[in-house]
């Protein structure tokens, strides 16, 4: 049996990866998938400490984290694709405004 | 076994993780993301978790990856980005630094800690596998009975997500210019009005 010590480095690994890169890339379209990678190293700890507490309530943690990524990416993919259609070329650093 | 599943999954998804911050083209990062998740979704199942791992590779790997591919390929933005270019002097030094102090930060915490969490659960963790329930029923009496009403919130979340995207995206029927100018204008944002 795999320790949870090996899930959990490897659970902040990706969460690290996921945050590096959303500090890093300018695309929205792929800091949205880092913003999904760091919810799903996330998933990754609740499951771990859910067989490790032996509590299947991490499982309904995921659950819910789960339905909170899918309501995020749609909210967060129609401002992209809002904004994309103003502004074609538009980066996120362009659009430090909230100007109309 | 197990651990020779972990290691290959969790070879997969480091591999696919930074696929998605390295690569340079949007749809090789979506496609490295749904590698990533199938390689979470058989960890899932290492851990048990079966209807979780279900539902990892129906929702992200057959909706929110999907809907990633097609906003890309809708929006046409499926050319490569030049990322030689740092834009903030520093940024991505910075960033890798930050980085690394908090991955530092969490891995110490977690091997202090977890010791912790063993000794609480050595008396348990042969009852895990000899539950008589199966994972979807225990998943739904905990959810039905415990979380029942931030299950219903859920409800009220998603009906609020899909307004929300449907009023963003529709095109106003005043105020509204045609088309083809839009498409010209630059980023500049001071262009508009």
């Amino acid at each position: 049996m795999v320790s949870s010590n090996s899930y959990l480095v490897l659970s902040a690994a990706v969460f690290t990866i996921g945050a590096v890169g959303l500090m890093v890339r300018r695309n929205p379209l792929i800091m949205f998938m880092c913003v999904e990678l760091m919810l799903n190293a996330v998933n990754l700890t609740f499951i771990t400490f859910a067989r490790g507490f032996d509590d299947i309530s991490g499982q309904v943690a995921v659950l819910f984290v789960l339905v909170v990524a899918a309501a995020e990416v749609v909210v967060g993919l129609a401002i992209v694709v809002a904004i994309k259609r103003r502004w074609p070329l538009a980066t996120a650093d362009d659009l430090s405004e909230l100007r109309g | 076994m197990e651990a020779a599943v972990f290691i290959v999954c969790a070879a997969i998804v480091l591999a696919g993780s930074l696929g998605v911050v390295l690569a340079r083209n949007p749809v090789h990062a979506a496609l490295s993301l749904v590698g990533t998740l199938f390689g979470m979704a058989v960890l899932f199942l290492n851990l048990e978790a079966h209807f979780l791992a279900a539902v990892q590779i129906i929702v992200y790997a057959g909706a929110i990856v999907v809907l990633f591919l097609f906003v890309i390929m809708l929006l046409g933005v499926d050319r490569l980005e030049d990322i030689s270019v740092e834009p903030i002097f520093g940024q991505r030094v910075l960033a890798i630094f930050v980085g690394l102090v908090g991955f530092g930060l969490g891995a110490t915490y977690i091997v202090v800690s977890v010791a912790e969490v063993q000794n609480t659960s050595a008396g348990v963790a042969s009852a895990y596998l000899t539950r008589p329930l199966s994972n979807l029923h225990e998943i739904a009496e905990v959810l039905f009975f415990d979380y029942v009403y931030a299950f219903e919130a859920t409800a009220v979340l998603l009906t609020i997500s899909v307004v929300g995207a449907v009023v963003m995206t529709r095109r106003m029927a005043r105020n509204q210019q045609p088309e083809n100018q839009l498409t010209n204008q630059s980023s500049n944002t001071a262009s508009e009005d």
